[in-house]
């Protein structure tokens, strides 16, 4: 008999609420509107003093261990800090670094210490994965040669402008390998910028032929460390996103709440109230499995359950905010589709979120082995 | 904390093994899905034994004071007896209104002789309730109904007629919302709430048949219809605020209840073991692509529920919207319901076509009757869209 799985664990620890209640106190503070917009346009996409006070707060190593200089909270512990930065719609390169900072951890542990002491005092990591624009294939295309140099290119590399340094996922002689490149060891010509959809965001393709790796990680533990990273960035990336679609509903409620035609309040229209309802249900659904996730998750190799939970995360804070960003712009009217609405900077961050690290579709099947085919014996 | 774990443990073990023992075997006959489809009298004297059956055994509103039939227990206890009535496919704990709404605001609101006179006799089964508030022209819109009740010596004299009464034709109670004041001001403040006799002159109810071809609902007539003064319930011209109080219990958003097994449950388990067996294209329907796609939304949407269900206990992640969770339980739970067993009844080939009464339907055409069934919860107690307009209003903050 087919019985469905189902972990529903959910709590916030003490140390979580007291995250998220300052970092939502941080940005509201910190990064008000005008501040995010005042860097759509810049080369870096954030503004330095705004960094360095999240590194000064120890952002940077929350998740990591304190043998390594981290705060030892567990990566549980990223999830309210990312939610509240997506309400802000804060660009800064803490994604980048945190991903990064799992990867070599679960990869190398102590071994790398100074690699991720470097991340925990503030230095920018990147983890260049894509080798074209498929999250689910293993991504391995960059070799390292006879020389000991990296020979090809990576896509999409988030933050690749500003990274110290780049946790470049790639083979050697076929197995999978992580290779630890400095910035300097680029070459001059090496980073060619995206133009994202989202401009809080930045990217760039990174071509690391001829770049010699300061470190190499290898052996196995390498392949269960990218799975398990790559659920962990989509859990993260989830919160942000949960984050973001909060605040677009937001938005859209205090716009119906002001907003007049044919001498009503438009939120008084049913057409509008409906649609806005089922954003903030699915804005609830996405909290509620982004916190799931973020009560199972683990420092150790992810269980079935926490598969699940940061899959089923990455879905839901998907198909809300595309759904929220979507609607925004449309209940905002002519002034939705301008540049001066804030609903263009939630339509655009719903097209960037909902392809990082899988979309839906790459979830969705994903999950459909896991619960439908595991089970089918049990 | 422990010791409660460990003695709810116990518990389940006791009750498990007394329901393995006196659950009754199937009877032979189509039992009803929920208390709304109770249709006749072979169906009403089953369900009443069995309710009986669990109520001395000390099952049944184990959290209510036991001075009116409780057990005077933790929540808890009641939660651990529902889980297993489900999990032992027991029968449907029938007197739905008086268990889950008469009682818990008889017990929030009632006066000590109120108590004393009903409560117990709800739990035991031995009197039944139901409810008069949605009128032909007046369900959603509550506030407008216009059945007359007028004040006449020590009784009241009702006129008019209340619709959708389910059990009402087996009722010796109802919580009827009747227009005292025609005159007020505000048409909230004309209304009186009663804990009115059925068996009196000029009350009848005609039962009214349903999509599932089932009965459980009626039309219950009032016709110079004496009731006791001393039915009111509060003030006259307060009844508003009572109904109020009512649908919170009836919808879900204030706890209370004294048992949650009103239905049948039906769990996406079920709907994945049942679409297991079935093929499509010469292949195993679990095989298909979209049908796996279908199903992992639907299994998305029973967990979301399920955790929503658990974070309303962690106050520090509702901040935001703090009665938002509990106010769209109802709207995205039935609505959920609804789809799931619509698709699962749709999913049968040609067999999709059949009905309960076919030996060839899937399950004896059980998602079928399911999915009309389940228009009783996605339209009594307050319609999806008056739901989505009350989370807009209430949650929200969205102009009326």
């Amino acid at each position: 008999m087919f019985s469905y799985p189902q972990n529903l664990a959910i709590s916030l620890t003490e140390e979580q609420g007291m995250l998220l209640d300052v970092a939502r106190g941080f940005v509201r503070d910190q990064a008000p509107i005008e501040v995010v917009r005042a860097q759509l346009e810049t080369e870096t996409g954030y503004e330095s003093g705004i960094w360095q006070s999240m590194v000064e707060m120890g952002w940077t190593g929350l998740s990591l261990p304190d043998a390594v200089g981290g705060a030892g909270m567990g990566v549980g512990s990223a999830v309210p800090v990312f939610e509240a930065l997506g309400g802000g719609l804060l660009g800064t390169p803490l994604l980048s670094t945190t991903v990064a900072g799992q990867l070599i951890w679960r990869a190398a542990g102590e071994q790398a210490a100074e690699w991720l002491g470097r991340l925990c005092e503030g230095q920018i990591g990147t983890v260049a994965f894509l080798d074209n624009s498929d999250w689910g294939v293993p991504n391995t295309g960059v070799a390292l040669d006879a020389s000991g140099a990296l020979k090809g290119r990576k896509h999409f590399v988030a933050d690749a402008g500003v990274a110290d340094f780049f946790v470049v996922v790639a083979n050697d002689n076929g197995s999978p390998v992580l290779a630890l490149v400095e910035r300097s060891a680029l070459a001059a010509d090496a980073v060619s910028v995206n133009v994202l959809i989202d401009l809080t965001k930045r990217a760039a393709n990174v071509d690391f032929t001829g770049a010699t790796p300061a470190h190499v990680v290898r052996g196995e533990a390498v392949t269960s460390a990218l799975r398990d990273t790559l659920l962990l960035a989509a859990l993260l990336t989830a919160a942000e996103t949960t984050g973001a679609a909060g605040r677009c509903l937001s938005s859209i409620i205090e716009y119906l709440n002001t907003r007049k035609q044919f001498g009503k309040l438009i939120g008084s229209y049913q057409a509008l109230k409906h649609p806005t309802v089922d954003i903030y249900v699915g804005m609830e659904n996405a909290r509620s499995f982004v916190y799931h996730g973020a009560t199972i998750v683990a420092d150790e190799t992810l269980s079935t359950d926490a598969e699940v939970a940061c899959r089923m995360a990455k879905v839901a804070a998907d198909s809300v905010m595309v759904y929220a960003g979507d609607r925004a712009v449309q209940f905002h009217g002519g002034f939705g589709f301008t540049w001066e609405c804030d609903s263009t900077l939630f339509i655009r961050r719903a097209q960037w979120a909902q392809q990082m690290f899988g979309d839906a579709i790459h979830h969705r099947k994903r999950l459909a082995a896991l619960l439908l085919d595991a089970a089918a014996g049990a | 904390m422990a010791d409660n774990k460990a003695a709810l443990k116990t518990f389940r073990e006791e009750v498990s093994a007394w329901m393995a023992e006196n659950v009754p075997a199937d009877p032979g006959f189509l039992l009803p899905l929920t208390f709304l489809e109770v249709g006749t009298e072979q169906q009403l004297d089953f369900l009443r034994e069995w309710q009986y059956k669990l109520w001395s055994a000390g099952y049944l509103g184990m959290h209510w004071p036991t001075e009116y039939g409780g057990q005077g227990a933790d929540p808890a206890y009641q939660y651990v007896v529902d889980k297993e009535l489900s999990r032992h496919n027991a029968p449907i704990i029938f007197n739905t209104i008086g268990l889950n709404w008469v009682g818990p605001l008889l017990l929030d609101m009632g006066t000590d002789e109120e108590k004393a006179k009903y409560i117990k006799h709800i739990l035991s089964g031995e009197e039944i309730w139901c409810q008069g508030f949605s009128e032909p022209d007046h369900g959603s819109d509550l506030g407008a109904v216009q059945t007359r009740a007028v004040k006449d010596g020590d009784a009241y004299v009702v006129n008019g007629s209340k619709i959708w009464t389910t059990l009402g034709n087996y009722a010796d109670h109802m919580i009827l919302l009747a227009r005292t004041d025609p005159t007020a001001e505000r048409k909230y403040d004309g209304l009186s709430f009663f804990l009115s006799p059925m068996k009196v002159a000029g009350i009848e109810a005609h039962p009214i048949r349903k999509v599932t071809g089932e009965y459980g609902f009626n039309q219950t007539f009032f016709t110079d219809a004496r009731i006791p003064a001393s039915c009111l319930m509060g003030e006259e011209g307060g009844g508003w605020r009572v109904a109020m109080k009512t649908l919170e219990y009836e919808r879900g958003v204030t706890a209370g209840q004294a048992s949650g097994h009103w239905g049948v449950t039906i769990q996406i388990d079920d709907m994945i073991n049942d679409l297991r067996g079935l093929e499509q294209d010469g292949e195993a329907l679990l095989s298909d692509p979209i049908v796996r796609d279908d199903l992992v939304g639907f299994m998305m949407e029973a967990k979301a529920l399920s955790l929503s269900a658990r974070r309303m206990a962690v106050p520090a992640l509702n901040t935001d919207y703090p009665m938002g969770l509990a106010l769209s339980v109802k709207y995205r739970g039935t609505e959920y319901e609804r789809r799931m067993k619509q698709y699962t009844a749709s999913k049968q080939g040609a067999r999709s076509a059949l009905y309960v009464g076919d030996e060839d339907a899937v399950r004896g055409g059980f998602w079928q009757r399911a999915y009309f069934s389940n228009f009783g919860a996605t339209i009594g107690g307050g319609t999806t869209q008056v739901q989505a307009n009350i989370i807009a209003e209430h949650v929200l903050g969205l102009p009326k």
